[in-house]
């Protein structure tokens, strides 16, 4: 446990340290601050599992009530372009696909989510906005795949 | 636990050293021996995308950003409606982006007169453009110069504070007004012409147009398409704004809606929810508070669907300007997206004091050395190389035709990106040799009586449009021409 925290502290001054040099893809402006979960004891956060445009898992913690495009953001995630509007429903860029079971348990979606939603790539029946979903703790372990971009999608057609 | 930790750790870790080593994900070293030297031309979201992209991908590159005008942000500035602030919160990124130490921005610098694109390609391993669309698509259709008929281009550059669009003054003084095109730039005017003012008044809509449009006395707007609801170009969030508009109600014809019902089971999700709230608007009697605010409403809005202008009527009084116009009644040929209108060879005639044309945005050439195929009217590409132009790449609208949203441009410049980093891998693009990059391009420009804008000198601007705009309660007050920005830009 010790050990882990110190890992991920030494991951997170390393990272401050470049994203106060350099760009990072879907950044975010340098003065939010990382969520004030970060503080708060581990044993209070909720396990997601992203896989990234490459089928690569990864394992991140956030605390309840952050929104998974904070997660993204505070765990500084590679996603190219996730968040383009910084969670103001404006985007679509941080459209995540979900289990069927998670996507049930996820609530209702609102119009404007939806309306939205509606002009994301690869658009499936158990896609949401990341930057609407607030975690809780009965989410601990889901799953949430980032979609392939049109790119992708070409290039696997093309077969290359 | 202890395990994801971990995970945590090696990928991310993973991630940072690929940053810094330049390394792509099948760990194949990508450097040359000299660093790699490109320049965009064009600072909008494909631009700024680009740069982004290509500044992640390559530790070792240098990207300078060149700008026709002095003010970075291309569309987001001067195209997103003023009452969608959100959609602006893509420029935090680009301006991480150009503060970036491997990042320039030169604003004033008009590609093409001030320098060319060979002046460019001489200086840099690789030219990227992506100076967008700034022409419009004209309708083709007599009259269309009459006075009183405006392109939707200069419409939203006017409200927007573009320069070369400050003259418009549009007229406003009349009741009714058409707009042709049924895209989401359609709506936006639609919207604008439509605001209850006050809603206007907290945004960063120019002060001249808050003025005009105080004024105007436009109460009814009719967007007219030339196929049926089902091809709408606009999309839901637009059309639910109109439809959630205050002071306003629908006006729309029932035999529009003919059959559309029926067609809706075999929609894809987004053209059914969008024509679900059409047909909803047009055809359900509205609940009780719903009626009781269409009632109050004292402006109207509608869509026309099945109608191609076709001439502009002039006013018999005044024959140099317009009073009405001239719609061809369609049918449709086929079905789906791609179903086409043809002429029935009827005619109708729609009085009106204002015309709008939005029948799209339209990419110019800049310079005769870079292919173009007029036709289509962009640069003919290979996933952004440019056609038998080696080292010239393009994103953007001018690689697309201007359509999509910012999302979209953004994966479209992340594409352009790629095809350079497989070029640069695979040697087809040649950065052996040294380039002298700005160093040579500056010194031309100095030659040439040119001042670049940089970014910092942009931000002078930036904070001098925010203070003016917090002294009225507005989020920003623009500068409207040219040598107030570079005057404020200390040049
Ligand atoms: C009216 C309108 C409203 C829109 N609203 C939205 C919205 O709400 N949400 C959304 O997601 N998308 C919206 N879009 C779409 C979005 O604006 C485009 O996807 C995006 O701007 C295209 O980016 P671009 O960089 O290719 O072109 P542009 O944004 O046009 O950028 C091109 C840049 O190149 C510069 N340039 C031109 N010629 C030269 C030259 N010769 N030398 C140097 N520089 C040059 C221009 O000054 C400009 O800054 C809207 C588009 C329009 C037209
Ligand atoms: N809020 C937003 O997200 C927002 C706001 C503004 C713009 N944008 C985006 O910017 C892009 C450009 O928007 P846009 O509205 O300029 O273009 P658009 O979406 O391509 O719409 C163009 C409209 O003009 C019509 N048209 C084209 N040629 C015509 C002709 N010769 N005669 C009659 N009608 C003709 C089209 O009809 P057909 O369908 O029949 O061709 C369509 O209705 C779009 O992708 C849009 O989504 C987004
Ligand atoms: S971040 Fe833009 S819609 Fe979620």
């Amino acid at each position: 446990m010790a050990l882990v925290t110190a890992l991920r502290r030494l991951v997170r001054l390393r990272e401050f340290a470049w994203r106060t040099a350099a760009v990072t893809s879907g950044s975010w402006p340098r003065t939010q601050s990382f969520s004030s979960g970060h503080l708060l004891r581990s044993d209070n956060k909720v396990t997601v599992h992203f896989f990234n445009r490459d089928g690569e898992k990864i394992t991140v913690k956030g605390s309840p009530g952050d929104s998974l495009l904070d997660i993204v953001i505070n765990e500084d995630l590679d996603f190219d372009g996730f968040g383009a509007c910084e969670g103001t429903l404006a985007c679509s860029t941080c459209h995540l696909i979900f289990e069927e079971e998670t996507y049930k348990s996820l609530g209702p979606v609102t119009d404007e989510e939806m309306d939205m939603l509606d002009l994301a790539y690869g658009l499936s029946d158990t896609s949401r906005l990341g930057c609407q979903i607030c975690l809780t703790k009965r989410m601990e372990g889901m799953v949430a795949r980032v979609p392939e971009s049109v790119a992708d999608i070409r290039q696997s057609q093309d077969g290359s | 636990m202890l395990f994801s930790g971990l995970k945590v750790w090696t990928s991310r870790s993973l991630w940072i050293h690929r940053l810094h080593e330049g390394i792509n994900g099948g760990g194949k070293a990508r450097y040359s021996s000299c660093s790699p030297k490109v320049c965009i031309v064009g600072g909008g979201p494909a631009g700024f995308y680009t740069a982004q992209h290509l500044i992640k991908a390559r530790p070792d590159v240098t990207v300078d950003i060149y700008e026709r005008l002095p003010v970075p942000f291309g569309l987001v500035r001067f195209g997103v409606a003023p009452d969608h602030p959100e959609v602006k919160n893509v420029i935090n990124t680009f301006t991480q982006t150009a503060r970036h130490k491997r990042c320039s921005f030169y604003g004033n610098v008009n590609v093409g007169k001030d320098l060319s694109v060979t002046e460019l390609q001489e200086a840099y391993h690789a030219v990227v453009l992506s100076y967008g669309a700034e022409g419009n698509r004209r309708m083709g259709v007599p009259g269309e110069d009459l006075s009183g008929v405006y392109s939707a281009k200069d419409f939203v550059g006017w409200y927007n504070g573009l320069p070369s669009c400050r003259e418009l003054g549009p007229d406003l003084s009349c009741e009714t007004a058409v707009i042709l095109g049924q895209g989401n730039v359609a709506l936006d005017v639609a919207r604008v012409l439509l605001s209850p003012i006050d809603l206007l008044k907290k945004t960063d809509i120019t002060q001249p147009a808050l003025e005009v449009l105080e004024e105007s006395r436009v109460r009814r707007v009719l967007i007219v398409g030339r196929r049926g609801p089902t091809q709408i170009a606009g999309t839901v969030k637009e059309v639910r704004e109109m439809v959630n508009l205050p002071n306003t109600r629908p006006d729309m014809l029932a035999s529009d809606f003919e059959g559309v019902k029926e067609a809706l089971k075999d929609l894809p999700r987004p053209r059914k929810r969008l024509t679900e709230l059409m047909l909803k608007t047009a055809m359900e009697t509205p609940g009780e508070k719903e009626h009781e605010r269409r009632e109050k409403a004292s402006r109207v809005w509608g869509l026309r669907f099945y109608r191609s202008p076709v001439e502009i009527l002039a006013d018999p009084e005044r024959s140099s300007r317009m009073a009405g116009i001239r719609l061809a009644v369609n049918n449709l040929e086929g079905s789906g997206e791609e179903a086409r209108a043809v002429l029935t060879g009827e005619m109708e005639d729609v009085s009106c004091g204002l015309i709008i044309s939005s029948i799209g945005y339209k990419s110019l050439s800049i310079d005769p050395s870079v292919p173009f195929d007029s036709h289509r009217a962009i640069v003919p590409n290979n996933m952004g190389r440019i056609q038998e132009a080696p080292g010239l790449y393009c994103s953007g609208w001018l690689k697309t035709g201007p359509t999509g949203v910012i999302a979209t441009t953004l994966n479209n410049s992340f594409d352009t990106v790629r095809s350079m980093l497989e070029d640069m891998d695979s040697g087809t693009l040649n950065t052996s040799a040294a380039k002298p990059g700005s160093q040579s391009i500056n010194a031309l420009l100095e030659n040439r009586g040119v001042k670049p804008v940089t970014f910092s000198e942009w931000e002078k601007i930036d904070s001098e449009e925010v203070r003016r705009g917090a002294a009225i309660g507005k989020p920003r007050e623009k500068l409207l021409t040219v040598e107030e920005m570079l005057q404020v830009a200390g040049k």
